[in-house]
């Protein structure tokens, strides 16, 4: 087990430089730069920003000493856009602030999703499962760029009671509407997942013989068909956590968090180079960590699967 | 174990038995289907909006991109949906017959879904089935490209794709089936990882068939239930990333729209009192959502041999 | 010393409770307004600043942000005349190359330390120094200081620019050529002192709260980027008893609609912009909260001029019918609907000394307008049979995308025309407009000051901003002779003459800045054109 961790670990810093030099590539090959403007810079200034910050270097040697800085100092360099700020503090003020609003959304996400979706299996074409399935499908139809001004003009504008947006450091009133918006359809594909692969499950060989001999259905489901049904629920749940706590760029619009996901999309717009790199890398690191927890689960799942 | 479900395989193999032994699988298919109200129904509704899609435009007196500037200063009141002026489902937010304007969305959205998912199901099935199937060597090398196309800042791969193609529909589904297979291999895969441990594909294998043939007998087959909600899953997101791609300037621009744009404009204007523009295209949306989805439950339980 | 400190802090302790009682008091020393219990202000703006450092500042809301946290050797009152800041006072030398500035010995850093000439010196330098790489050190050269030019060139060091400081309060600037506006240019916030021994100990991150340091009337107490920026009432500040207003928070919406929201929820006092369209709704139901306020700039669509371009783009018949044909009342009125103006010129008629000349399309009618258009087309070998096909190209947007629907449409109704919309990202639409792969652009010239030939230059062949490659040789000699003539309004009527027939550009509207303001927040600059606003001239009466 060890050792495949360790394997997996070290295949991981290749990875993440295929992913660095591919995206810098892109953003290279993307027309603009971080300082191009309606209104060009007059050409000395211009070049002078350029010097700063490395861009009039040739391209293979700007992405070397990317990397270099990074092995030898951990320094992901300044942000060229917010130029009162370096990557890594910007990273430290939004990374927190999505992990905070996008691990509560994972938590009601799953909880409510997997319930719903066991219930709905277990009372399959019920009217249980019509309620489950419609309300799935009725999250999903409503994207989270709807719900979210709907929240604000039913909770902040209506009702007043909670704040139609901010952070202020993570207080509770400030996270409730952006786990609402982002957690609903995540929730709503965990329910329709669960319910299928639990169908799949119960229809099973060993589940009928398990009924057959009259266990009671609650066992039958936490004992026997648990395991198994969350497999495809696994597999949807790693990439879905790093989404999640990276958060969303409409979450952090229209709540204005100051989250993660904006920045990276605004990074992308502006062309911040540094930022943009800087993002990509945690969305790498992130993506590969949790792929590797989830191979470990499904090895817990079913002790039959090698690697 | 896992048994089979619905796969083209199947459905082949069942018509090609079916009439051999007088159609009766078929048949049998058909009336679980048909006693399944839910998915009947949906069917209907899906074929209503097909054809809403297709021929709506036809019983409106007005044009998708037609600016009613008498109307235009004044939408709150004037755009209000009415039969009398032929706005069936009242004006846009930019003057413009709503109603002409969500047929041709939905038509639009539904051939993006429908594609998209396609390319997810076929290419993520395929890749995941593979990767699982051989595993070590092979599974890590495929799953880490995954893991870099997950991470990479796919907002570039689509503006270079604008840049350099120009912008048209075929270059939208690219770039949608660029994006939407990744997580399907990676579902596709792990359950490839427990299939490949069963007794009917250690049998195969020791029976020495070509791992192609028992990827696509043995193990595509038994993917498909998840896949096939996954797939409905994938619909709605797709269509919603649509605005998103047409956003940075690739794919579905003005005057043409979509249901993605539509809802979009619609949930902009929220606050302004002209809450049809965000109902109505939000309606279609939603119907076309269940209808698919119940009409692959169905399908789903009607083709499952064990439910009989 | 030490007595002496004791002494300050006793005033210091003093002047609070005054304040604090004149506040109870709740009036207004001027107006006699009640004065509203808490004195706070919340505003909204859409994006985050790039950088809130006087030095490196570049966006309008940072300004804004930095007026508040330093002040300059010159403030703005509330009509945008230069009043004295730090500086009490200047002397002109005869031949007007040499200011001598006194500053006020009062002035105080917020830690303390006194504000010296030299900060000034050390904060001019810095902004010219390439090291610091400014977006603006080229306002140094702008405002002619000697050496700014080769400093920012690397051909001399930045110790060679032309600002002194003689003694720790007189500071003297030798500019290159005689500048009657330099005491308005010292209004620019890229001019404001940086404390030195702040910046040289903190580096970059001096400009952080817990480093923070200023003279201005508020401190920064907090900035979380992307969601707020905080600061409250400097109690350093020489001129503390006429400010009111106590804490100062400006909030980062990127959502217009939701940020209107929040207004209408009482979260903010103001908002930066209003959603397209909404103006004329809100200012029925909010009417003295709705405020419009004219902008020197001008809307306007780009033909293609280049060789290589369609055909069709080379035919000054196509081009006048094509700007007739756009029906600005509509766009104006029932569009935007925000107090724009109609634009048939170039040049928005708000600018300083500027007579918008009558062209002959500003005086028809539309069915006039239309009525030439539809010939025009006609001569040019364009009809039903032959419809002229082109492509409309803008940059991502709710406004920009809402005028091209219009425009296209009245193209369409009027002249057949089949016009197809397409839509970029800033970035990639920058580049297709300035390298040409465009049949037609959208664009948006915001004037850099008060007079016409910002806008006008635009026109000359050589000028960077020219996307149109608009090449008239008259038009070129028409600017070259206005740099030096007593009063250039002849040339600038000849220009707009020559353009409107010329048609390189289609002029569609002069903006205006629209935004919501809680009537309760009093004393905002409505007068000042250039909308330079500081805190310290809000407060808030009671409701």
């Amino acid at each position: 087990m060890f050792a495949f961790i360790l394997r997996r670990l070290a295949v991981a810093v290749p990875t993440i430089l295929v992913l660095v030099v591919l995206s810098y590539i892109l953003m290279f090959a993307a027309p603009g730069g971080p300082f191009n403007a309606e209104r060009p810079l007059p050409p000395q200034v211009l070049a002078n920003i350029e010097a700063r910050y490395g861009l009039d270097q040739p391209y293979w040697k700007q992405i070397f000493n990317y990397i270099w800085k990074i092995v030898t100092e951990f320094d992901f360099g300044p942000s060229f856009k917010y130029r009162d700020r370096t990557v890594s503090q910007i990273i430290g003020q939004g990374f927190p602030v999505t992990f905070v609003y996008g691990f509560w959304s994972f938590v009601v996400a799953v909880v409510a999703g997997i319930s719903l979706g066991v219930a709905a299996a277990v009372k399959h074409n019920s009217w249980l499962d019509y309620f489950a399935v419609g309300l799935s499908i009725g999250a999903q139809s409503l994207p989270n760029f709807v719900m979210a001004p709907i929240l604000v003009i039913v909770f902040t504008l209506w009702l007043q009671w909670l704040p139609g947006g901010g952070w202020n450091g993570g207080q509770w009133q400030y996270v409730v509407l952006p786990v609402i918006a982002l957690s609903t359809s995540y929730m709503a594909s965990i329910a329709r997942i669960t319910r299928s692969s639990m169908l799949e499950v119960l229809n099973a060989g060993f589940i009928r013989t398990a009924r057959a001999k009259g266990l009671p259905m609650s066992r039958i489901i936490w004992k026997h068909a648990m395991k198994p049904a969350m497999l495809p629920v696994l597999s949807y749940l790693g990439p879905a956590f790093v989404l999640m706590i990276t958060g969303s760029v409409v979450v952090d619009v229209y709540f204005s968090t100051g989250g993660i996901g904006q920045f990276f999309v605004n990074a992308a717009f502006n062309r911040d180079y540094s930022v943009m790199m800087g993002v990509t890398i945690l969305m790498g690191v992130l993506t590969i960590v949790f792929n590797l927890i989830v191979d470990l689960l499904y090895a817990w799942i079913d002790p039959k699967i090698r690697y | 174990m896992l048994t089979s479900r619905t796969s083209p395989d199947q459905i082949l193999d069942a018509a090609h038995r079916a009439e051999i032994k007088g159609r009766s699988l078929w048949r049998d298919a058909m009336t679980r289907f048909a006693r399944n109200r839910a998915a009947l129904v949906s069917l209907i509704v899906l074929m209503l909006v097909f054809v809403f899609a297709i021929f709506g435009g036809y019983i409106s007196p007005h044009q998708p991109d037609y600016v009613d500037f008498m109307l235009r200063g004044n939408i709150k009141e004037l755009g209000v949906p009415s039969l009398e002026n032929g706005h069936y489902f009242g004006l846009e937010k930019e003057g413009r017959d709503l109603y002409t304007r969500v047929v041709q969305g939905t038509r639009i959205s539904i051939m993006v879904g429908v594609i998209g998912s396609l390319v997810a199901v076929v290419v993520g099935t395929l890749y995941g089935a593979i990767s699982g199937y051989f595993g070590g060597k092979v599974d890590s090398i495929m799953m880490r490209i995954v893991d870099i196309l997950i991470a990479i800042p796919f907002m570039f791969v689509i503006i270079l794709l604008l840049v350099i193609f120009g912008r048209s529909m075929i270059m939208l589904f690219v770039g949608i089936g660029l994006m939407s297979w990744l997580n399907m291999a990676r579902i596709a895969r792990g359950q490839t990882l427990t299939i490949k441990n069963k007794e009917y594909v250690e049998a195969a294998i020791a029976s020495g068939v070509k791992p192609i043939v028992i990827i696509l007998r043995h193990i595509v087959p038994n993917l498909a239930g998840i896949v096939v909600v996954y797939a409905t899953l994938l619909v709605p997101e797709l269509i919603i990333t649509e605005s998103f791609i047409s956003f940075l300037g690739l794919g579905v621009q003005e005057p043409m729209t979509s249901l993605g744009a539509l809802i979009s404009d619609g949930a902009s204007q929220l606050n302004y009192g002209t809450t049809w523009m965000l109902i109505f295209p939000l309606f279609f949306f939603l119907i076309t959502l269940y209808a698919f989805f119940f009409v692959g439950d169905g399908l789903r339980d009607a083709l499952d041999p064990k439910d009989r | 010393m030490k007595l002496k400190n004791l002494l300050t802090a006793t005033t210091a302790a003093g002047l609070v409770l005054a304040a604090g009682v004149a506040m109870a008091a709740g009036t207004h020393p001027e107006t006699g307004e009640a004065l509203a219990d808490v004195q706070t202000f919340v505003y909204a703006t859409i994006d985050e600043s790039p950088s809130i450092d006087p030095g490196l500042v570049e966006d309008v809301e940072g300004s804004a942000v930095v007026r508040d946290l330093f002040e300059g050797l010159m403030n703005q009152d509330r009509e945008g005349n230069p009043i004295p800041g730090v500086a009490t006072s200047y002397d002109v030398s005869d031949d007007k190359l040499t200011y001598t500035f006194h500053l006020r010995p009062e002035a105080m850093w917020s830690d303390g330390t006194p504000v010296k000439a030299s900060d000034f010196v050390f904060a001019w330098q810095r902004v010219a120094n390439p090291e610091t790489a400014s977006p603006y050190a080229w306002y140094m050269e702008l405002m002619s200081v000697a050496g700014a030019a080769e400093i920012i060139a690397g051909e001399a060091t930045p110790d060679t620019l032309g600002v002194a400081a003689t003694d720790d309060h007189t500071l003297v600037v030798t500019l290159t050529q005689p500048l009657p506006y330099f005491p308005e240019m010292v209004t620019h916030t890229t001019t404001f002192p940086v404390p030195q021994h702040v910046v040289e100990a903190k580096g970059a991150e001096w400009i952080q709260p817990e480093n923070f340091v200023g003279n201005g009337a508020y401190v920064l107490t907090e900035h979380v980027q992307q969601e707020r920026l905080v600061r409250a009432k400097s109690d350093t500040y020489w001129d503390k008893d006429n400010v009111y207003i106590t804490e100062v928070t400006r909030l980062v919406i990127n959502d217009e609609n939701q940020a209107l929201t929040r207004w209408q929820a009482g979260e903010v006092d103001k908002t930066e912009t209003l959603p397209t369209g909404q103006y004329g709704a809100l200012s029925a139901e909010y009417p003295t909260e709705a405020i419009s306020v004219p902008e020197l700039c001008t809307y306007y669509y780009n033909f293609n001029l280049r060789d290589g371009s369609p055909e069709w783009e080379h035919d000054v018949r196509v081009r006048q019918a094509l700007s007739l044909a756009v029906d600005r009342d509509i766009i104006v009125n029932n569009v935007l609907g925000a107090g724009q103006i109609a634009a048939y010129t170039f040049t928005p008629g708000a600018t300083a000394g500027f007579e918008v000349p009558e062209v002959p399309a500003a005086t028809m009618t539309q069915e006039e307008r239309n009525a030439k258009a539809q010939a025009l087309m006609a001569e040019a070998g364009y009809g039903a049979d032959n419809p002229l096909k082109l492509e409309i190209l803008y940059n991502t947007s709710e406004a920009h995308k809402s005028i091209a629907i219009a425009v296209s449409q009245m193209w369409k109704q009027t002249l057949g025309v089949e016009a197809t919309m397409g839509n970029m990202e800033w970035q990639t639409f920058l580049e297709a407009r300035g390298n040409g792969s465009f049949e037609i652009s959208r664009a948006g010239w915001c004037g850099d000051y008060n007079e016409a030939s910002t806008f006008l230059d635009l026109m000359a062949s050589g000028s960077g901003y020219n996307d149109s490659k608009f090449n008239n040789a008259r038009v070129d000699e028409l600017l070259a002779s206005a740099k030096t003539m007593e009063d250039p309004s002849a040339n600038y009527t000849e220009i707009e003459h020559i353009v409107s027939e010329e048609m390189p550009v289609i002029p569609i509207y002069h903006y205006a800045a629209a935004f919501m303001l809680n009537d309760a927040v009093k004393g905002w600059p409505l007068d000042n054109v250039q909308q330079t606003w500081y805190s310290r001239q809000l407060y808030k009466v009671a409701e």
